[in-house]
């Protein structure tokens, strides 16, 4: 049983939650309620549920890239998530959106599917970006 | 990514704050586009300037932002989102809330151009390595004036703007301005719109940054805009090559596909307004829209976006007050796209000759749109 993960530092800093997973890409700015960071889209399959203190896992943000001001409007709200993490190649918008809002962010390049796997909904996880491991402290 | 001892020391924090999250942005974003270093830019032209995209989180983050830190190179803005000579019935909380993202600018020290197309502006310093958000000036740059620029978002010019720095990776790579996709139109782009649908097609099927026309006359000035503000509308490519096909793959574009796109973004057979601009009209634009409507009159109103720079230089020789007497109104140092002043409460449809503006006046201010180029704009309307 593996109990850490290797993952690419893109924002430093340590960051612990339990996951939000989605395999659905992200709009920040259409899809995030910016006054609750829950999600009010209808289409996405995390509609209704909250980003604080989640460490939120997604492929990637879709979409203008001025949505990284939602993620750092709900930094400063307490509403944000507490570390991201991209399943595959970190993009542009949320990379900006960490960087403002001193969010951890990691992502999961070159890393083998079963190891993401790990990471479900749920889980519990520590983000240490500055050490490039996530470690899984208690499954769902 | 390898940092200099200075960048490393403005990423530590030993410059301010709001350096630090300048620098936190450039490397987030190298690591993200796999860039090995920062380089050195001469110029940045930011997006991010209308209270209506970048809402209360923007407008915070900047106020913040601009308290320390300051332009280091050329600076240039986007459009914001009204014009303050003109009476409008805005609401009070969206003119306070915008004239405060203004001075942030302002205190940064930027040059208050509020327009899309710098590159009409501004003398252009070709073959050199610029940070361009807003996207048809990047791709008209990058394309037409041998400026190197990746599509930069908002927050990666604005940190770029204030360091100097701009991760060296993608299109500012010579190697990676080559396309690896053709597409070969079986018939010439004639009108703007011609060009706009080719663009809005390309851009959705492409996935690189740079993306090759085949067989196609250059375009001119109208429509390369037209051309570049339609690709950057609908996808990430950032660059266009004419007739470099060399070791491409190809895919043919035929009418049948341009009458696609005409119907995707045209739902509206008839507009209660005329709207020219986005990317902003410039001089040369101006002068032929006059010359087009020689002893003509519109009848509908018809709004111009354009600069205020642009205005004034066409005062000059007398351009708007003929194009008044056509029917026009100026609309100064804003655009079409994600405007508040053409609202679904007054207005059910446009008419437009631009691939841009439809798409966000249909997405965003959920206004219906009627696609018709400049010609059978006029003969149909004046």
């Amino acid at each position: 049983m593996c109990l850490v993960i290797k993952c690419r530092k893109i924002v430093g800093g340590l960051g612990f939650g339990q996951c939000l997973v989605t395999r659905q890409p992200i709009n920040f700015l259409t899809m995030l309620d910016p006054e609750t960071g829950i999600f009010h889209d209808l289409e996405h399959e995390l509609h209704g549920r909250s980003l604080k203190s989640k460490v939120l896992v997604f492929p990637k943000a879709i979409g203008s890239s001025v949505g990284a001001y939602v993620l750092y409007s709900l930094k400063n709200k307490g509403l944000a998530p507490t570390a991201v993490i991209c399943t595959s190649l970190i993009d542009i918008i949320t990379a900006s959106a960490c960087a403002i809002s001193e969010i951890p962010a990691v992502d999961m390049k070159g890393q083998r599917f079963e190891s993401k796997s790990i990471i479900r909904q749920g889980t519990q996880v520590l983000v240490d970006a500055d050490s490039c491991h996530i470690e899984i402290i208690k499954k769902h | 990514m390898q940092l200099t001892r200075e960048e490393e020391k403005g990423l530590k924090g030993d410059y301010g704050q709001a350096l630090a999250a300048a620098y936190r942005i450039l490397v987030s974003i190298g690591e993200a586009t796999e860039a090995e270093r920062l380089t050195s830019i001469k110029w940045a032209h930011l997006s991010g300037v209308n209270y209506n995209t970048i809402g209360d989180g923007g407008a915070i983050f900047l106020e913040k932002f601009s308290e320390d830190a300051r332009a280091k190179v050329k600076t240039t803005i986007n459009p914001m989102g009204f014009d303050r000579t003109q009476p409008n019935k805005l609401s009070q909380n969206f003119i306070t809330k915008q004239m405060s993202i203004v001075n942030s600018y302002k205190r940064l020290g930027v040059v208050p151009s509020f327009s899309c197309i710098p590159y009409e502006l501004f003398s252009v310093p070709r073959g050199s390595t610029v940070s361009f958000a807003e996207s048809n000036a990047a791709i008209f740059s990058n394309s037409m004036l041998d400026l190197l620029t990746n599509k930069e978002s908002a927050l990666s010019a604005l940190a770029s703007s204030v360091t100097g720095k701009a991760p060296y990776s993608d299109l500012r790579k010579n190697e990676q301005r080559r396309a690896k996709l053709s597409i070969t139109p079986s018939f010439s782009p004639k009108t703007e719109l011609d060009w706009g649908l080719l663009g809005y097609f390309a851009g959705k099927i492409n996935n690189d940054s740079c993306i090759n026309f085949d067989n196609i006359p250059q375009p001119d000035l109208r429509g390369a805009k037209s051309l570049s503000a339609a690709l950057g509308t609908s996808g990430s490519c950032g660059m266009f090559t004419i007739n470099h096909g060399e070791e491409t793959k190809a895919i043919t574009y035929e009418p049948k596909d341009a009458s696609a796109v005409k119907d995707e973004l045209s739902n509206s057979e008839d507009g209660d307004v005329i709207v020219l601009g986005s990317p902003q009209l410039g001089m040369n634009e101006l002068s032929y829209l006059t010359d087009l409507l020689e002893g003509r009159r519109f009848q509908k109103p018809c709004m111009i976006f354009c600069s205020r720079a642009v205005h004034n230089r066409a005062s000059h020789i007398g351009v708007p007050d003929k194009l008044a007497k056509a029917g026009c109104t100026f609309i100064c140092d804003s655009c079409s796209c994600l405007t508040p002043l053409i609202s679904k409460e007054e207005t059910d449809s446009v008419i437009t000759n631009s691939i841009k503006a439809a798409y966000y006046l249909n997405h965003s201010n959920k206004v219906a749109v009627c696609l018709k180029d400049l010609k059978a704009i006029i003969k149909d309307y004046s």
